[in-house]
C-alpha cells in the first residue's frame, strides 16, 4: 500500500510480528483466555467484531468513574473534561488515518456513517439547503456508482438515494477470481456518475481495491469518491490523503473498539457544504421557529447526545494498534491470510472465495465446503471452540455472483497465531467426513 | 454422546441426505390454483436459507407435502422428516403435531419431547439448545403451517 501512517503513531523501527510477539499481544485481551466447549477459544470472527485490549476496556470505564458529563454543553469542571476527552479522541482518531480533526463525524456504526452521506446528497436533492453546494444535489440522468463486491451497508442506501432522486444505480463488475474488472468500471465512470462508492478491502473476497485506479477516473469523471474503509483502516495502514478519496467510513468494534461508535470522514471543503442529515440540538447556530442555521462541520452532523464513552475507548484502541504498528499488523495478517489460504485450498472439496495463494489479500478467507451448509460447518468448528462468521456476509449480491447463498469466513487479527490457523484448516479438513458429504454430493 | 453428535444426531444427517419430499419443482407456480393445495414460500433472513413447500389434501387429510429448498442439515432434515410425518394425517391432526414441535423447539431443552406425536421429528429435541439453529429447524414447519392453512380455506 503506498500509504503510510502520521510519523507519531510509527513504532520505530518494528520488526515483524512473530508468534511470541503475538502470544505477548494476547494477554492484553481477556476474553481470548477463555474455554468454548471445552476447548480454548481460537477467535476467527473479527471481520464481524473484533476483540478489545485491557487499556481500551479501562479507558471507557475511567470516562464513565472520573470525567463523565454533556459535552459542548454547561460550564462545570466535569462538563470541560468530558469535552477535552471527546475533542482529544477526535483528534487521535483523525490522526490515525491522516486526517485533520474537523473532518472527522461520530457516526453510530459504519452503516450510519453511509446513510448520513446517502442522506445528506438527497437532502440536497430535494431542494436548495441554505448554506450547501448543488454539487451534492442528484436528479434523474445522474448516477451512482458501487462494486459487485460491496457489503449491503454500501448498496442498499444508494439504492434508496437513486430510489428517492430519480438517479441510477450501476455496478462494477467482479472477474471470477474475485477482483475489479477495471475496463468496466473504465467504461461505467462517465460523465453522469455523480458518486462512486467502493469498498477499500471486501469482507468475503479478502481483496484489496485499487484505489488510486479508481480515484484517478472518478476525478476525471468529476465524480465525488466515498471509500468504505471498514476492512482497510483496522488491518492497513490507510491515509485519507494520499488515497485521496472525499469520504471515507469505518466502524470502531472492528478495530478494537467498543460497539456504537462509527467515523466518517470528509474533505473539510466539502463537509462544510453540505447539507446535515440528523438534525436538533448541538448542531445548530441561531434557531428560530422558523428556521435554524447550522455550525460547521463536525458539529453540523452530529446532532444530539453523541458516543463519548465510545470515542474515548476508539482513541485508546487507535493509540494500541498504533503503538503495535499498522505496518506490522498488516504483514503478520497478510501472512495469516496467505496461510489460510493455503491450509484451505488444499482440502478436498473446499473452495476459498477470492484471490489465491500468492495474490495479495487482507488476513481472511471466506469459503465453500462442498456438500455442507456454511452454518454446519460453523457448528462443526464451534463445537472445537473455533468462532468464524457463516451466511451471506451481508453480501447476497456477491454470493450469488459466486454462485453460492453462503458460505464460512475467517478472519484474523493483530492476536492471532499461526497455530490457530492450522487449527481452523485441520478443522475444516474434518466436516465433509463427519456430515458424510466425502461423496461429493451436493 | 457428544455436544455436537447430539444436535446432529443419525437421524437428522440421514434426513438431511435423503430430503423426502423434496421433489417440488424449482419453478413450481407461486400460486398452484388447486383446491386443497396450499403453498407457501418462507426465507431466513439471517443465512439467505430459503423453502417453497406445498401441502395437498385429498378427501379430507394431507396427501403430499412436496418442498424445494437450500440449507443447512437441520433444516433439509426437519423439511424432510415433517413430509413424512405429515402423509395421512388430518389437518387438526397436523396442527397438533405442529404446536407439539413448537413448544419443544421453544424450550431450550427444557422440554421432553412427546415420541408418541412427533415420531422422527423427536430427534429435533437436541435443536432447541441451539437458539441460532431453532429457526433452521422452524423454516419448513412455518411454511407447512401457511400452506397447510391455504389448503383447508381452498378445499
Amino acid at each position: 500500500m503506498p500509504v503510510s501512517l502520521p510519523p507519531e503513531l510509527q513504532k520505530p523501527g518494528g520488526a515483524v510480528l512473530t508468534n511470541a510477539e503475538v502470544l505477548r499481544i494476547r494477554n492484553d485481551f481477556p476474553i481470548l483466555h477463555q474455554q468454548v466447549n471445552d476447548h480454548p477459544l481460537v477467535y476467527l470472527d473479527s471481520g464481524a467484531t473484533s476483540q478489545s485490549p485491557s487499556s481500551v476496556l479501562e479507558a471507557e470505564q475511567e470516562y464513565y468513574e472520573q470525567r463523565n458529563a454533556a459535552v459542548h454543553r454547561g460550564a462545570h469542571t466535569l462538563a470541560v473534561e468530558a469535552t477535552d476527552a471527546f475533542e482529544d479522541a477526535r483528534a487521535t482518531v483523525a490522526g490515525f488515518i491522516g486526517a485533520a480533526e474537523n473532518e472527522i463525524i461520530w457516526t453510530g456504526n459504519a452503516t450510519g456513517g453511509l446513510n448520513l452521506l446517502a442522506y445528506a446528497f438527497s437532502n440536497a436533492s430535494t431542494g436548495p439547503v441554505p448554506g450547501t453546494a448543488g454539487r451534492f444535489a442528484l436528479g434523474p440522468g445522474d448516477e451512482v456508482l458501487v462494486t459487485e463486491m460491496e457489503h449491503h451497508a454500501n448498496l442498499i442506501p444508494w439504492q434508496e438515494l437513486c430510489r428517492r432522486t430519480g438517479a441510477t444505480l450501476r455496478y462494477i463488475p467482479i472477474s471470477d477470481d474475485g477482483t475489479l474488472r477495471l475496463e468496466e468500471a473504465e467504461r461505467l465512470i462517465t460523465g453522469r456518475t455523480k458518486v462512486l462508492s467502493f469498498t477499500h478491502a471486501s469482507n468475503v473476497l479478502g481483496v484489496i481495491n485499487p484505489v488510486e485506479v479508481l480515484v484517478a477516473l472518478a476525478r476525471a469523471a468529476g465524480a465525488l469518491v466515498v471509500l468504505d474503509a471498514c476492512q482497510s483502516v483496522p488491518h492497513l495502514p490507510v491515509n485519507v490523503k494520499d488515497l485521496d478519496v472525499d469520504f471515507a467510513v469505518f466502524s470502531g468494534h472492528k478495530m478494537l473498539g467498543p460497539t456504537g461508535i462509527g467515523v466518517v470522514y470528509g474533505r473539510q471543503e466539502l463537509l462544510n457544504t453540505l447539507p446535515p442529515f440528523l438534525t436538533g440540538g448541538s448542531m445548530i447556530t441561531r434557531v428560530t421557529m422558523e428556521q435554524a442555521e447550522y455550525l460547521p462541520a463536525p458539529q453540523r452532523f452530529e446532532a444530539g447526545t453523541q458516543p463519548i464513552s465510545q470515542a474515548v475507548a476508539l482513541a485508546a484502541a487507535v493509540r494500541y494498534l498504533g503503538e503495535t504498528g499498522m505496518e506490522r499488523i498488516s504483514a503478520w495478517e497478510a501472512e495469516l491470510g496467505q496461510r489460510l489460504v493455503r491450509g484451505l485450498s488444499g482440502l478436498d472439496g473446499v473452495r476459498v472465495l477470492g484471490p489465491g495463494t500468492g495474490q495479495e489479500r487482507i488476513g481472511l478467507a471466506a469459503f465453500d465446503v462442498a456438500g455442507v451448509h456454511a452454518h454446519d460447518v460453523g457448528q462443526y468448528l464451534d463445537s472445537q471452540g473455533i468462532a468464524v462468521r457463516v451466511g451471506h456476509h451481508c453480501a447476497q449480491p456477491l454470493h450469488r455472483r459466486l454462485g453460492l447463498v453462503s458460505s464460512t469466513r475467517a478472519s484474523t487479527y493483530l492476536y492471532n497465531t499461526t497455530d490457530e490457523v492450522d487449527q481452523l484448516v485441520e478443522a475444516v479438513g474434518n466436516v465433509r467426513g463427519y456430515f458424510g458429504a466425502t461423496d461429493g454430493v451436493r | 454422546m457428544s455436544a455436537l453428535d447430539s444436535l446432529y444426531q443419525q437421524m437428522i444427517l440421514e434426513h438431511a441426505k435423503s430430503r423426502y419430499g423434496a421433489d417440488l419443482p424449482a419453478d413450481a407456480p407461486a400460486v398452484p390454483g388447486q383446491p386443497g393445495t396450499g403453498q407457501s414460500h418462507q426465507l431466513n433472513p439471517v443465512c439467505g436459507d430459503e423453502i417453497t413447500l406445498q401441502v395437498q389434501l385429498d378427501g379430507g387429510s394431507v396427501q403430499a407435502v412436496r418442498w424445494h429448498g437450500e440449507g443447512c442439515a437441520i433444516s433439509m432434515a426437519s423439511a424432510s422428516v415433517l413430509s413424512e410425518l405429515a402423509e395421512g394425517k388430518s389437518p387438526a391432526e397436523l396442527l397438533q403435531v405442529m404446536d407439539a414441535f413448537r413448544t419443544v423447539m421453544r424450550s431450550r431443552g427444557k422440554t421432553a419431547p412427546d415420541e408418541d406425536l412427533l415420531g422422527d421429528a423427536a430427534a429435533f429435541a437436541g435443536v432447541s439448545r441451539y437458539p441460532a439453529r431453532v429457526k433452521c429447524a422452524m423454516l419448513s414447519w412455518v411454511a407447512a403451517e401457511d400452506a397447510l392453512r391455504q389448503a383447508v380455506s381452498t378445499a
